[in-house]
This record gives structure tokens, sequence and C-alpha cells, in this order.
């Protein structure tokens, strides 16, 4: 079967080491874990993490089943990409003086849609919120110039089916 | 000292968990003390209403536990120490999770200010446990105490039961609080028993009403779900045959007329010949394990396959189905058979029969009957048959033995075959054999242990001079890792890379434990042999010694199809 990457939506309690039964699971079935958000959800007291994995529809469906059973887990869906709606956030750290440079402001405010989070002396920040790759296309960009810091957040998503979770509970 | 009214209404952690045991009916405790619980130990000394076994190694606790847990079907209590004590019962909740039985182990922890600390005998128990275990929890809290024990309760005994630990720091063993108690019934975040499906249940029927050659395979779900009786009624209403898994074994009469036999790698030839026959496939409380199903690409693949479990997460899991009923065996086998049509299937039983005919002529018979050569493992499981009538329960170990026992036992009564399945723990036998004692103890309780399986938990020898429990110690001695060495005969150009044994005289152990024994090596002296176990007043250890190569056949080797159950080495 072919891999695609699904996003799981897992629903849970707020309890210590919850993750660390979840992520095991992942362990288990030898599927690595492509990226983890953590967050509270529009209901009180339940966590949710929006977790991606690229493999096949079988494992995936086997896997959500395995983290469903755990006792604190209320609901995973998982979903292929085109059911969700999803950003990732990026920020990049360069040294202030790459300002300066002819066209670079410009390039990046134009074709990137850059926010520039914070000016110092030494060094500036940006932040792209956006799909893979579009901040994948702009840390490209930003690498010649002497990039002195990357991070990149995992996605956070919400699905196009209706059905609430409340209605599940 | 004057102490206030509201100071005397609270009581300390450790007491609080004596009264939440009480509130759940527990009457039977394995365990073994140290430090980090010491303060549980104490409290417990004031409950003599809380009866305490006291292992010889927390493996052997547990075990025990499992082994209660089974015999009696209710929840099996283990106490440990932190760190060392709480590693030692790693072993036994693996073997209770893959083999769904409900535990509650509590485990002393150290004191919270010293948690992360590497404090003497702290162990991060918590995590350890975790893949091993239904659910888990710390409590530092005095407070949350009761509410944490009956959520362990709960979890552990409902929907697909499973190993439950709880880790108590010492300090909130020592902590006083207000104690009130309230059962445990339902949590948000889980469904222990699905909603039963009607579509599906209707489907399942149409399917199995247009059935030319359906077969019914089941394993410890029946028992679980106390199913047995909804088991036989739809098996007699629709005429279908069955057969079983190793923990679905005793579920149905063993000399059922519907009963086919055993399934998987020693099961009987018939059923796993019928598995890649059959039109239907309705597997009920069993989850399709690799030794049941061999190569799985060459299983059953001609038949529809059905799937009654409680477990979604089993569904689709190793073969396809074309029709889930998830939910409680119970109600799901009745609301089935209500809608089954009544039926015979005298043709389709016949090609059963015939198979079976093969087995009998080519193992069945000089297993069972032989007239030269040394004893073998199956004429003492016969002659046992014979003389308890098939109403002991047998316990096993793990190896050859075990696989000659579940083919050739017979049970008349549910619950009477413990073993360990799933995780094929050796050193499992012993002290789940005092368990099932201690869990049933108006039964007949034989204990049926390779030589290598009897030396990895004979420490427990002392747990039963303690207790008195009656067991009956069947040892079945090849003075080989029998099955290991079969392998290495078959697939490994007998190369006997430490296999063979030298064992000690198990005779005078036992009776240096106080537990009379004797040994037998003829046969015209093995009947008499077994009845003076079986007649002695107490605990007692035969050592029967068997033939050092024999083989168990049928196999289903690894990797192949179980229609290629070969029925002899060649
Ligand atoms: C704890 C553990 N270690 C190793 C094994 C692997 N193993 C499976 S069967 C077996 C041989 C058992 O020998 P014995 O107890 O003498 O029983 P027999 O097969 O001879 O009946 C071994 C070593 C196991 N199942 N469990």
């Amino acid at each position: 079967m072919s891999k695609r990457y699904y996003t799981l939506s897992v629903f849970t309690e707020n309890k210590i080491g919850l993750l660390n039964r979840i992520t095991a699971m992942f362990t288990r079935q030898h599927i690595n874990i492509e990226s983890i958000a953590a967050s509270e959800s529009e209901i009180d007291g339940i966590h949710r993490y929006t977790i991606v994995v690229f493999e096949d529809k079988n494992a995936v469906q086997k896997l959500v089943k395995q983290i469903e059973k755990q006792v604190e887990v209320l609901k995973a869906f998982h979903h292929e990409e085109e059911e969700t709606v999803f950003q990732e956030i990026a920020l990049y750290k360069l040294p202030s003086k790459t300002m300066n440079k002819a066209g670079f402001m410009e390039e990046l405010i134009r074709n990137h849609n850059v926010r520039l989070l914070s000016v110092e002396e030494a060094f500036m920040v940006l932040e792209k919120t956006g799909q893979r790759h579009e901040t994948q296309a702009l840390l490209n960009y930003l690498q010649p110039y002497g990039l002195l810091e990357f991070v990149r957040s995992g996605r956070v998503a919400v699905t196009k089916p209706m059905a609430t979770l409340e209605s599940y509970l | 000292m004057s102490v206030s009214t509201e100071e005397k209404n609270k009581c300390s952690g450790a007491e609080a968990l004596m009264r939440c045991l009480l509130a759940e009916g527990t009457e039977l405790i394995f365990g073994y003390p140290g430090g980090a619980i010491m303060p549980i130990y104490d409290a417990l000394y004031d409950y003599p209403e809380l009866e305490h076994v006291l292992s010889r190694h927390e493996q052997g606790a547990i075990h025990a536990a499992q082994g209660y847990a089974r015999s009696s079907g209710r929840t099996g209590v283990v106490f440990a120490t932190s760190g060392p004590g709480a590693t030692n019962l790693i072993t036994g909740i693996a073997d209770a999770m893959i083999d769904s039985t409900a535990l509650v182990c509590i485990t002393g922890q150290v004191s919270s200010k010293l948690l992360g600390t590497d404090a003497f005998q702290e162990i991060d128990i918590i995590s350890i446990s975790m893949p091993v275990t239904k659910w888990n929890y710390q409590v530092t809290d005095v407070t949350e105490l009761p509410e944490i024990l009956a959520k362990a309760f709960y979890i552990a005994s409902s929907g697909r039961p499973g190993p439950v630990l709880i880790d108590i720091t010492k300090d909130a063993q020592f902590a006083l609080a207000d104690f009130e108690y309230k059962k445990c019934n339902s949590l948000r975040s889980y469904r222990p028993v699905p909603n039963v499906s009607q579509e599906a249940i209707d489907r399942a029927a149409e399917i199995i009403n247009n059935a030319k050659k359906p077969f019914l395979i089941f394993g410890q779900g029946i028992l679980l779900a106390k199913a047995e009786a909804e088991l036989r009624n739809l098996l007699e209403k629709t005429g279908i045959p069955s057969a079983w898994t190793i923990l679905g074994l005793s579920a149905l009469d063993s000399d059922h007329p519907l009963n086919m036999g055993m399934l998987g790698m020693h099961g009987n030839y018939a059923p796993n010949i019928m598995t890649n026959e059959c039109d239907v496939l309705i597997a009920v409380g069993m989850r399709f394990d690799d030794r049941v199903t061999g190569d799985l690409k060459r299983y059953a693949k001609q038949a529809k396959v059905i799937h009654l479990d409680i477990d979604p997460a089993e569904i689709d899991k190793n073969v396809k189905t074309e029709v889930a009923v998830l939910g409680d065996a119970k109600e799901t086998l009745q609301r089935l058979s209500a809608k089954l049509d009544a039926n015979v299937h005298f043709d389709w039983i016949s090609q059963f029969h015939e198979l079976e005919k093969i087995e009998e002529s080519k193992v069945k018979n000089k297993d069972l009957y032989p007239t030269e050569g040394p004893i073998t493992m199956a004429e003492v499981i016969r002659m046992v048959n014979e003389k308890t009538g098939g109403d002991a329960i047998v316990v096993t170990d793990v190896g050859q033995h075990q696989m000659v026992t579940c083919r050739y036992a017979k049970f008349k009564q549910t619950k009477s075959k413990i073993t360990s399945g799933g995780l094929g723990t050796m050193g499992f036998c012993l002290p789940a054999a005092i368990g099932a004692k201690l869990g049933a103890p108006e039964r007949t309780v034989i204990a049926v242990i390779g030589d290598g399986g009897f030396q990895m938990t004979i420490q427990e020898l002392g747990t039963l001079f303690q207790t008195k429990a009656a067991v009956k110690i069947l040892i079945l001695n090849n003075e080989f890792l029998g099955m290991v060495r079969q392998w290495q005969e078959l697939f490994f150009d007998r190369r006997y890379a430490y296999t063979e044994m030298q064992n000690p005289d198990f005779v005078r152990i036992a009776s240096g434990y106080g537990i009379e024994g004797s040994t037998v090596k003829e046969r015209e002296k093995l009947s008499d042999a077994l009845d003076g176990m079986l007649n002695y007043p107490g605990s007692y250890l035969l050592e029967v010694m068997v033939g050092k190569e024999d083989n168990v056949f049928p196999m289903v080797p690894t990797g192949a199809s179980v229609s290629e159950i070969k029925l002899g080495p060649e």
C-alpha cells in the first residue's frame, strides 16, 4: 500500500504521562512521528494532540484503534491532507545587518509574507505561518544569508468534516 | 493529648487502601514487603479479614494472583515494594496484559520529595509498566487515593480485563485524609463494552444462515464474558462445529459432539485443515494470534470471516473481517443465536471426523496408548483424565508438556485450564497453581510442569508450604528444555545447544519444604503413582520420567499455513 501524510487528532484527558502512552503506540508499530503538537481543545479539560505521520492507510487505521483503546483517550481520528485545514509556524533568526542587503526585505515581504517579530542590535527574528512547503521555501531562501537559528512547530489542524467532539462523548 | 473529632475521622493513606480493598470485596492479597510499602503492610496487620499470601519472589506473587483471578473470575490483588520489588512484577504484568487478566497491583514508592533523585530503591515504575498495563497511576496525594483505587478496580475488571498498577509514595501512605469511597462505574474517556449493532448481528446471521460449511472458533472471550451457555446454545441450535484456542479451553465440554478440538501450532489436525476449507469462519472472543493462524496470507482466505469481540482494536488487526460484531460475547452470542436458523451439518462434520481418524492413527494412539519405550507425556495426561473425570483445574507451564496437556486434557467444567498463552512465561505454573487453588479451594488443582520451568519459580514451594494450599505438582521430566530441543531437532540439525538439563532431586527438594513426593519411571507403576498423588491429603509432588527426545505433533511449522500441518517429522 502507498504511503501518504495523515493527520491524527487525539483527544484525551489532561493527565501526566499520557503522551508517553500514546507515543509508545507509534514505537510499537514502528511508525515515525513527523510532527506533534499539544494544546487544549474546545472542551474544558480535554487535551488535543495533532500528530502527523507518513504511512499507509492500513497501518494508520490500526494505530488509531490502539491509541483509542487507551483508557484516558476520548477519541482519535485520522484524516488525509485534503480533509484538514492546517498550518505550521516557523521562526528564523538572522543577523540584523542582513536587513540592509539590497532587495532582501522587499523579497521577504512581497513573496514570503513574513512578519518581523523582533529587531535587536545584533539579530532580528522573522515569523512565517503557512504550510510546510512555504516555510521550507523561506528557509531555503534565508540559508545563504547567515541564518542563526531556525525552528518550526508541529502542524496544527482542524478537520473539514463537521462532526463535533461533543457528539462522541 | 486530646484529639478533635475531625482528626479522628481521618485515616492514613495506608489504612484508606485497606478500606478500599474491603469495599471492592477483596479477600486475598498476594505480595512481598519492603521499605517503601511498609506503612501499607503495617495497616494490613490490623485487617485480619484481608488475608495475605507471602510469596518467595514478586514474580511468584503476581503469577499466583493471575491464577487466582482466572480460577475465581475475580480481580487479583498484588502488593510489592518499590525498585526491585516493582520490577520483579513486570513479567507477570505483561503476562496478564496479553492474556487479559484483571489485576490491581499496588507498589510502594519512595517519598514524593525524593522522586526523580535516584533515591534508594526508586524506580520509575510508571514509565516501565506503561506498555504492559491497561492503566497505571502514581498517587502522591493521599486525598486522591480512594478515587484512584475505585478507578483501578473498575478499569481492571471491565470490558477486556487487564492489569492496572497503582504506585503509592510512602508519604501518601502515611498522610491523613478523610475517607469516603464511591465505586466507579463509568469514565467519560473509556467505553469498556461497545454498543451492539443490530445491523451487524443481522448481517452476520444472514451469512451464517446461508453457509454450507460454517466453522466457529473461540477463545478466552467466552470465559471472560461468562458466555459458556450462550456458546453451547448457539452451537447446538445451528449444528456448527467448533474449535478453541488454548485460552478458550474448558469453555466447552471436551466431549461435546460439536467440539472439534484445538487450533494452532500444536492443535488438532481437523480444525487446522478445516480453517482453510470452511466457507464461513465465526471467531468469538479470540484475537487471531500468530500461533493460531500460521501464515496469514494463507489463512482462511476462502472464508467469509465474522468476528465477535469486545475490543474494537482486534477487528481487522490480523484477519480482515466481512462482519464485525462488537460487544460482550454473552450478549452478542445470544442475540446472534436468536437470528440463526436451526440446522445440522452432518456431511460437513463427518469431514472433521475423517481427519480426526487420521490424527488418531498417526499421532494420538501411539501418544496415548504406548506399549513400549519410555512413558509419554500424553499417557500421563490420559490417566489424569481417567482419574479426575475431567473435574480438576489443570495449570501448566510452558513448553512441550503445555501443548500435550492442552491437546489431551479433558474438561467438564469451565475455568479449568490455566496457562500462560500469549506471553508463554516459563515459571508461571507453580505460583499460578497456588493462586488457582486459593481461588477455587473446593477443586482439585494439578500443576503440570516441565523440569525446566519448575526451576524458574521453584522457590514458590515455600509459598505452598506456608499456605498449605493443596496443589498436585506433576513434573513431566524429560531432562531437556524440551520444546526448544524439539525445534533444534527439527530445524537446527539436532544441534542441542544448551538445552540438556542436569536436574536436582526434586523429591528431596520438596521434602525440604515438607511436601510429600515420589518419582516414577516405569509404565506399570504410573497409575498407582498418580493415585498416590491425587489421593494424598494435601500437596504432593510427582515426578514422572518421560521420553527424553519425544516430540509434540501435529505441528504447523512457523511460517507455514494451517493446512500444511504435519503429523510427524520427515
Ligand atoms: C521465561 C522463558 N524463558 C525462555 C522461554 C523459551 N522456552 C519455551 S519452551 C522452553 C523449554 C521448556 O522446557 P521445560 O520446562 O523442561 O518443558 P518441556 O518443553 O520439556 O515440556 C523454553 C526454554 C520461555 N518460554 N520463557
